[in-house]
């Protein structure tokens, strides 16, 4: 019962990601895509999990690898997208 | 608290609909970007309140990554955003990749203990498990390589042209039949003696799919590539997702692929191109001929009569390509555009979807220049208004300016939107050499009655354009 739970999340979803991006202007292409790639450092969460195992040799440092990537993926992707973002701005009235 | 737990993955998620939703519109951009990691942060602390964790290991592993994606973040240049952000989703493919792998060493000692823990799986059987690690594991991989090679050759530390050998589309075919081979023989034996080398070729084969993949992909198709690869890195997210049955993964994960997924689309149109020419082509590697024999020649003109030109000019449309972001020459253009419109002109950027090396590229250097958001114009609004604009400036771009798109059927880039400059009534392109561009075609636009050439450095050139006009 849980996987179809999952299946109907992940479908919908998947719509959703369609409606809310096929009308972004080209102007903000690159933003979008370096946020939404931030976006995907979600699986940090996952890693979190697995580098807090209170056992478990290997599995462990995998999760601590996964972690620190993971990290780096959002505080670096959400970093770079708002220094991109803050650029854009509408013309000063001189 | 696993109820409050979940609660709060609900909670993030509707963060991060609600971030990409408002990435939509300049005036709400950066609210929504900051929205969005208000839901990564609720999502990483409710994670954290889970029972049974150590946190040495989380907070060794977090701290060394924030310091080094905050000291990437802050030191990159605005022309090295491409490399940057194919960096940052290797690194995010990689991540769901070593997760996925990680539960699979969970798992391995004892699958029958590891699914009776019920949170470990949706389905409590360990060829479920086994098919969304493999999945994690394929995605992952080759978002990590290719996003790699994608960084190399971006970057400039590899060629960035189409690396092409022969037999090399019937080598990426076996290595991909021998990874789905591999892949569903571990699902079907994960219990058995052989798994873990099977689990091990999977990693392998992935990771060299990624990096052979996207090594025949030159660099103008850049934008699609990263896109793509964009997409995979929310896919890797939304299986780990699957792996530990979690929902948050696979929503933002799924959010992410989708989105990925409709910018891919979108540059592919505007190359006139299906997914699978720019995937498997080679394009720029093989150069198409056939095209007709151009009458006429390139004509040259100095930096003081394209001066005259400009000082009499009404209304200027500048069109940079990747050439403006070689010669960062973004200031200077910012600084000709401010004369021309206290001259009189006016003035507008039109910038071609796919120019540059990731989508929206050239907005991005424009912007930093402090080019006002408004003066940066669409392809189609431009085109709209192209003939009554007195000159075009073409600025280190070449095929998005060809007009063989619109009238040469047997032209390879027949068909693909361009900015229609050969119908302004003057055309200045800024160029280092007679050479072709990207795609090796030559481009009918510098042979035109309208278009004249100013060879050199694009940056010296717009910043002799500016001393003319101070004296």
């Amino acid at each position: 019962m849980e996987l179809i739970l999952l299946l109907f999340t992940f479908t919908l979803a998947a719509f959703l990601g369609f409606e809310l991006v096929s009308k972004v202007p080209s102007q903000l292409h690159t933003p979008l895509m370096s946020g939404s790639n931030a976006i995907s450092g979600i699986t940090i969460v996952g890693a979190l999990i697995a580098a807090g195992q209170m056992e478990g040799n290997l599995s462990k440092w995998l999760g601590f690898a996964a972690l620190v990537l993971a990290t780096i993926n959002v505080v670096g992707g959400y970093m770079v997208t708002d220094r991109m973002l803050s650029m854009f701005k509408a013309k000063k009235n001189d | 608290m696993q109820f409050a737990i979940n609660i709060s993955y609900i909670v993030a998620a509707i963060l991060f609909v609600f971030g990409i939703k408002m990435l939509g519109s300049a005036t709400t951009a950066v609210k929504g970007n900051r929205i969005s990691s208000l839901g990564m942060l609720l999502a990483v602390v409710a994670t954290l309140a889970r029972s049974g964790l150590g946190y040495e290991w989380i907070a060794g592993g977090i701290l060394s990554g924030a310091v080094i994606g905050f000291i990437a973040a802050k030191r990159v240049q605005m022309t090295g955003m491409p490399e940057l952000v194919a960096l940052f989703n290797g690194f995010g493919g990689l991540a769901s990749l070593l997760v996925g792998w990680a539960e699979y060493e969970k798992a391995r000692p004892d699958w029958t203990a590891y699914l009776q823990l019920d949170e470990n799986s949706a389905v409590p059987a360990p060829w479920f498990s086994a098919i969304v690690i493999v999945l994690a594991i394929v995605i992952g991989g080759i978002t990590f390589t290719g996003s790699i090679i994608a960084y190399l050759k971006l970057s400039g530390k590899i060629g960035g042209t189409a690396t092409v050998f022969p037999g090399q589309k019937m080598l990426n075919l076996l290595l991909m039949v021998g990874l789905v081979a591999v892949g569903a023989l571990f699902t079907i034996t994960v219990e058995g003696v052989n798994a873990q080398f099977l689990f091990l070729s999977t990693v392998a084969l992935s990771l060299l799919i990624g990096m052979l993949g996207v090594m025949p992909i030159g660099g103008g198709d850049m934008p699609v590539v990263i896109a793509l690869l964009n997409s995979f890195s929310g896919l890797a997210a939304a299986a780990a997702g699957f792996v530990i049955s979690n929902t948050v993964l696979v929503v933002a994960g799924c959010l992410v692929g989708a989105s990925g997924l409709i910018l891919t689309v979108i540059m592919c149109k505007a190359m006139n191109r299906t997914l699978g020419n720019v995937l498997f082509g080679g394009f720029g590697a093989t150069s198409g001929g056939g095209s007709k024999q151009v009458e006429g020649e390139m004509k040259g003109i100095s930096v003081e009569d394209a001066y005259y030109v400009l000082e009499a000019a009404q209304s200027v449309v500048f069109v940079p390509g990747y050439g403006m972001a070689v010669a960062q020459a973004q200031h200077a253009v910012k600084e000709l555009a401010e004369i021309l419109e206290r001259n009189g002109a006016e003035v507008r950027h039109a910038v071609h979807p796919v120019a540059g090396r990731m989508p929206g590229h050239m907005n991005v250097l424009l912007a930093e220049a402090d080019v006002a958001y408004e003066q940066l114009c669409e392809m189609d609004d431009v085109n709209a208004i192209i003939s009554t604009v007195d000159v075009a400036i073409v600025i280190g771009a070449n095929d998005v300016v060809n007009p063989s798109a619109v009238d040469d059927e047997s032209s390879p880039i027949y068909g693909m939107p361009i900015i229609n400059v050969h119908q302004a009534k003057t055309v200045f392109a800024l160029k280092r050499g007679q050479g072709a561009g990207f795609s090796g075609l030559v481009n009918t636009l510098f042979f035109r009655d309208n278009c004249r050439m100013i060879y050199g450095d694009a940056k010296a050139t717009v910043s002799s354009l500016v001393s003319q006009f101070d004296d």
